[in-house]
């Protein structure tokens, strides 16, 4: 079972957690065209590798975070509170496999 | 009567005392510290079990978990029988009743032994090849017959009594195994300071060094090593050692499943022990020092009873005092098989031959010529004799082409094998990390690591005594220094052993028969040969994994622990490829089987899964209602009188609520509570209806949508004050309602200075409805104005209700003027016990879910998840009028203008009156335009809720219809088996269209 770093209460148990679905999928307004709400509603990655994602602890403080994993190894390699900007992927990818060469 | 094979003296059992077991129904006896196959052994009994396929008599294999063969039930009562346990681990008590399986009428002569003179027909994949047609014969005739002749044990007969411990710990080392590396390992980090775990499956910690009783350790024998270690690690407070405990899995991030079995070898259980207990442990680093496992040799007639693996015989002889017959043969491709026959020798066991198929021999040639044991190097088994047990071994020269010459045939009543050395990397490779293949051992070894953990000793390849206990230390003192602790530097053992090296032999033997005829085993269990694996290739299966699922190699209750490798490797050979290249099946968990019972712990009965019951449960129950199921929720579904139908009832209680008054549990309505002074904009944003301008004191029915625009819940929210809102969400949304608002809280408009509590259990609610509710009421309640002129319809007032605070709704549900009393959850019972005489007197009566749906359907009110499915808008839903068309933006807003959304067309609530007027439709049925719908045409609606209404005197049905607007009047159609049910659609409130009888 997977330990997860809540940015609030420390590791715990994946158990604790849910799964919220992507992050940085921006909430578009009133005047969003059809392509961009479906966009929003339905049109997502499906990474094979690093994806950053909502998670909420659910059964601890209830709070919402981020988090990038893996989606091969189910890695976590960055965890950061809602509203932080996003990582940027393609280079904590590098920095992994420079990290697996070495 | 000391048993006929065991020694006069030795071993590690308690010989002073003697303990009674029988063994399907006979009487034998064994000692404390035998296992069912050590004392079984000692009687001279090798015939222990039928092969899964043939029947083929088998005998015990080997000395530990990796039993394929020697299966056995052990039962207690009727509800402690456990079958498939392992001779070789159940450990022996007073009156144990042990039995063996997949045999009838009896063990020595079996029924289905005659699917062994049938063998040629039942090659790889003969089920799929053979049992093809008639189609209809799979379901009827092939699969029961199929699963009535295959499987091993039979299922106890009541269910199971005992119970099951669960527990999570922590420790900083965990150490799997106990054997010499893993002692070093736990020593090394019990020194440094850190917490340690350390288990072995055995019933006793040692490992390889309970068998070898001819290795010192700085000066000690290994038996008396391993027992000061033992004792000092038992002596730490620090450290767990736990016996009898099989590390089954090794999880992410560090987390080892272990099943410990407690009190399976107790003649008497403890009445408080648990029978086992799964342990959930999260370690720091974990050390593996899981050992090696040894190979059996792939040769024709391997399988007799009799032939055994050398280190078992060995293990026997010096750990039980058992000898393993009177006149054994050995054949070997390693050293280690020299040392087990010198020592059979040496107690007295005659070795008829000791046949090396490697043509130089090994470094303990020498030795066994000097014990006076004949050793035939470069030779091979060719055929063995024997039907309950081995009588003679043929033996051959092998030539140089790769066969064998047949050139003697040697009497004898055992045969020790020895294929070689295979390191336990299971645990390693369920870590996900990456074996790399070791050409010089020929075996698979722990490459690249995914988690903080480190092999050691056999499971790392590393073999000789004095190298394991110190790479045992090293990796105990790198795990400690990992978890955070400080060490002391390495220590260095001195040790003397006999030592197995890991080479050997890998496949099929040098034979002088044809290969294609011969059965040579390579997976007991499941009795797949040499032969089928050979055929699975012709048959076109080249991966590895299709191979395993064609022919089921390696896929018993062992999952292939003393085979899998020989499988490789002649696959491998028959493809012309090197073993890496053709790859390793999953090592997948757990290593050895696990019980149901641990698994579920306390979670099955009324533990299983928890009920939620409402404050006024126990009142419900005594008025005789009969419950329904909402979620985990036990609703009060009707309140039949003595001799009522559920219809009857039902009935009864709609009219007392149309007529006199009705009282109805509705506290597992979701509650939440919003507090702050963005209250009113964050309900504003969140709702589809306005929230702003709702008046303190009021309240309002609203939808809530998510972004997609469909509707998602609904219910009526009050406004207590101006920063307040008792929210009330339908039963089963509860939960994920909270979960929406509180993700838009905190990651849409974390700006919004408003808070979420949910009250859901805090609130017992009880509705009151009916033109008398008022009358009923007002005793109860103070501090409230209730005339109709103060308290309109859909307002909130807060006072006390029987004395207790109390939030007062005006609003109904059921289209009759009507209350709904909050209370605090604790005081819910004795105000439903107040109210209910009230009531009754009154004339009304207590009514349940049933009628309530009647009720709301006879008004054309929604329920959410019946009239909607996740693809039905407000709009659809006739709730047009609760959008709040002015409103900038709310949730749902931009996704219900969706193109699809506002096309014309869509399915729309509606009401269906059967034509005869008294047929209830059925929920989800289809409606057409016409009786008998042409093929491929499609329906244009479903029902989608149907009763028969006391009130208007018929049927009547709620429905989503393709454009059911504009259709009312229509005749339409419900096809049904029976014929197609002729409808009208109707406007879907049937009853009081006006909405007066609110007005009470």
């Amino acid at each position: 079972m997977l330990l997860i770093r809540c940015p609030y209460c420390g590791e715990r148990p994946e158990i604790e957690f849910r799964n919220m679905g992507e992050a940085h999928i921006l909430r578009p307004g009133t005047d969003a065209s059809d392509d961009e709400i479906a966009d929003f509603l339905y049109r997502r990655s499906n990474t094979k590798g690093l994806i950053a994602e909502r998670w909420r602890h659910v059964h601890g403080c209830s709070r919402f975070f981020n988090a990038v994993r893996h989606t091969v190894t189910d890695k976590f390699v960055s965890i950061y509170k809602t509203g932080e900007p996003k990582p940027d992927l393609t280079a904590l990818a590098a920095s992994l496999n420079g990290v697996a060469r070495s | 009567m000391t048993a006929p094979f065991r020694t006069a003296s030795g071993g590690r059992i308690k010989r002073a005392e003697t303990l009674s077991f029988s063994f399907d129904g006979r009487p034998l006896e064994g000692h404390p510290g035998d296992t069912l196959a050590s004392a079984l052994l000692a009687n001279g009994i090798h015939l222990v079990g039928r092969s899964f396929k043939y029947h083929r008599p088998r005998g015990i294999l080997t000395a530990g978990s990796e039993e394929p063969n020697a299966l056995v039930t052990i039962a207690r009562d009727a509800g402690r029988t456990t079958p498939n346990l392992r001779a070789t681990e159940v450990e022996i008590y007073s009156g144990l009743k042990a039995s063996s399986q997949n045999r009838w009428p009896s063990l020595s002569f079996d029924v289905g032994g005659i699917n062994d003179l049938f063998a040629p027909i039942f090659a790889s994949g003969f089920y799929y090849k053979t049992f093809m047609w008639p189609k209809s014969f799979w379901r009827s005739v092939y699969e029961p017959q199929i699963r009535a002749a295959a499987g091993f044990g039979m299922a106890p007969e009541k269910p199971d009594p005992d119970r099951y411990q669960q527990r999570y710990a922590h420790c900083d080392v965990m150490v799997v195994g106990a054997g010499p590396a893993g002692l070093a390992a736990a020593l090394a980090a019990m020194e440094s300071g850190a917490r340690v775990i350390i288990v072995d499956e055995g019933a006793e910690f040692g490992g390889s060094l309970l068998t070898d009783t001819s290795a010192r350790i700085d000066g000690k024998t290994g038996w008396h090593w391993a027992a000061d270690i033992i004792m000092s690690l038992g002596l730490s407070d620090k450290v767990t050692c736990l016996t009898r405990t099989s590390a089954f899995g090794y999880y992410a991030d560090n987390m080892i499943g272990l099943s410990e079995r407690i009190t399976d070898h107790l003649e008497v259980p403890p009445a408080h022990a648990p029978r086992e207990r799964l342990w959930q442990v999260r370690a720091k680093h974990v050390v593996l020092a899981t050992g090696a496992l040894e190979r059996p040799l792939v040769f024709p007639g391997n399988d007799r009873p009799g032939v055994m693996l050398a280190e078992a015989a060995r293990t026997y002889l010096n750990r039980y005092g058992v000898k393993v017959g009177s006149r054994v043969a050995v054949a070997t491709a390693t050293d280690s098989a020299y040392q087990a026959a010198i020592d059979l020798k040496a107690a007295g066991v005659e070795i008829a031959v000791l046949v090396d198929v490697r043509p130089e021999g090994g470094a303990l040639v020498e030795l066994a010529r000097e014990a006076g044991i004949r050793v035939e190097l470069g030779a091979s088994v060719c055929d063995t004799v024997g039907r309950l047990r081995i009588s003679s071994l043929a033996i051959g020269r092998i030539g140089a082409d790769g066969r064998a010459t047949r050139f003697e045939t040697i009497a004898c009543d055992g045969l020790l094998v020895s294929g070689g050395w295979t390191p336990t990397v299971h645990l390693y490779s369920q870590s996900r990390g990456k074996l790399r293949f070791d050409a010089a051992s020929q075996t698979f070894l722990p490459g690249v690591g995914a988690q903080a953990q480190i092999s050691a000793g056999a499971a790392n390849g590393t073999f000789g005594l004095e190298s394991v206990l110190n790479e045992g230390y090293a990796a105990g003192e790198a795990a400690a220094r990992a978890a955070g602790k400080k060490t002391f530097g390495a220590k260095t053992f001195s040790a003397e052993a006999t030592d197995a090296a890991p080479a050997g032999t890998l496949g099929a033997l040098p034979t002088d028969r044809d290969p294609s005829r011969v059965r040579a085993f390579v997976d007991f269990q499941h009795d797949v040969t040499a032969k089928d694996l050979k055929l699975a290739l012709r048959e076109g299966f080249r991966s590895i994994e299709h191979m395993k699922r064609y022919t089921t190699t390696g896929m018993a209750t062992d999952q292939g622990k003393t085979s899998n490798l020989n499988a490789l490797a002649i696959a491998a050979k028959e493809l012309g490829k090197d073993i890496p290249s053709v790859g390793l099946t999953t090592f997948r968990m757990p290593y050895t089987p696990v019980s149901f019972g641990i698994l579920a712990g306390v979670a099955r009965g009324d533990m299983f899964e928890p009920v939620r019951q409402t404050a006024a449960h126990a009142s419900a129950l005594a008025l005789g209602a009969v419950f329904e199921d909402v979620g985990a929720w036990k609703r009060a579904w009707y309140f039949p009188k003595a001799g009522e139908t559920m219809h009857q009832a039902v009935n009864r209680e709609v009219t007392a609520v149309r007529q006199t008054v009705g009282l109805f549990d509705a506290s597992t309505l979701g509650k939440i509570e919003v507090v702050g002074p963005d209250a009113a904009e964050f309900m504003h944003r969140l709702y589809t209806n306005p929230f702003l301008k709702l008046e303190v004191g009021r309240c309002r029915y609203g939808i809530l949508t998510k972004d997609d625009g469909f509707v998602f819940d609904d219910g009526v929210v009050g406004r207590i004050a101006a920063d307040r809102f008792h929210v009330t969400t339908t039963t089963g949304g509860a939960a994920r309602v909270l979960s929406h608002f509180e993700d838009y809280r905190q990651t849409e408009w974390p700006d919004l200075k408003v808070w979420l509590t949910s009250t859901s259990e805090q609130w017992a609610t009880f509705a009151i409805q009916g033109p008398k509710a008022r009358d009923i009421i007002a005793p109860f309640v103070e501090g409230i104005d209730i005339s109709a002129a103060a308290m309109p319809h859909m307002s909130v007032r807060g006072g006390t209700f029987l004395g207790v605070p109390a939030r007062l709704f005006r609003m109904s549900f059921t289209g009759e003027f009507g209350f709904e009393v909050n209370v605090p959850a604790d005081y819910g019972r004795a105000v439903w016990d107040a109210l209910y005489p009230a009531v009754i007197a009154a004339g009304g009566a207590a009514y349940g879910t049933e009628a309530m749906h009647v009720l709301r359907a006879e008004k054309g009110y929604i329920i959410v998840g019946q009239e909607t499915d996740g693809t039905v808008t407000p709009d659809d839903a006739g709730l047009a009028w609760a959008i709040g068309k002015a409103k900038a933006d709310f949730v749902g807003k931009r996704g219900m203008l969706r193109a699809d959304l506002v096309a014309p067309g869509r399915k729309q609530l509606v009401g269906l009156e059967t034509v005869d007027g008294t047929t209830v439709l059925e929920e989800g049925a289809q409606i057409t335009p016409v009786a008998v719908p042409a093929k491929r045409s499609h329906a244009i609606g479903h029902v989608t809720s149907s009763y028969q209404s006391p009130t208007v005197g018929r049927s009547i049905a709620l429905a989503l219809l393709e454009n059911g607007r504009a259709r009312h009047g229509e005749r339409l159609y419900v096809p049904m088996p029976n014929g197609a049910i002729a409808v009208v659609v109707t406007d879907p409130v049937f009853y009081d269209k006006e909405g007066k009888r609110l007005d009470g």
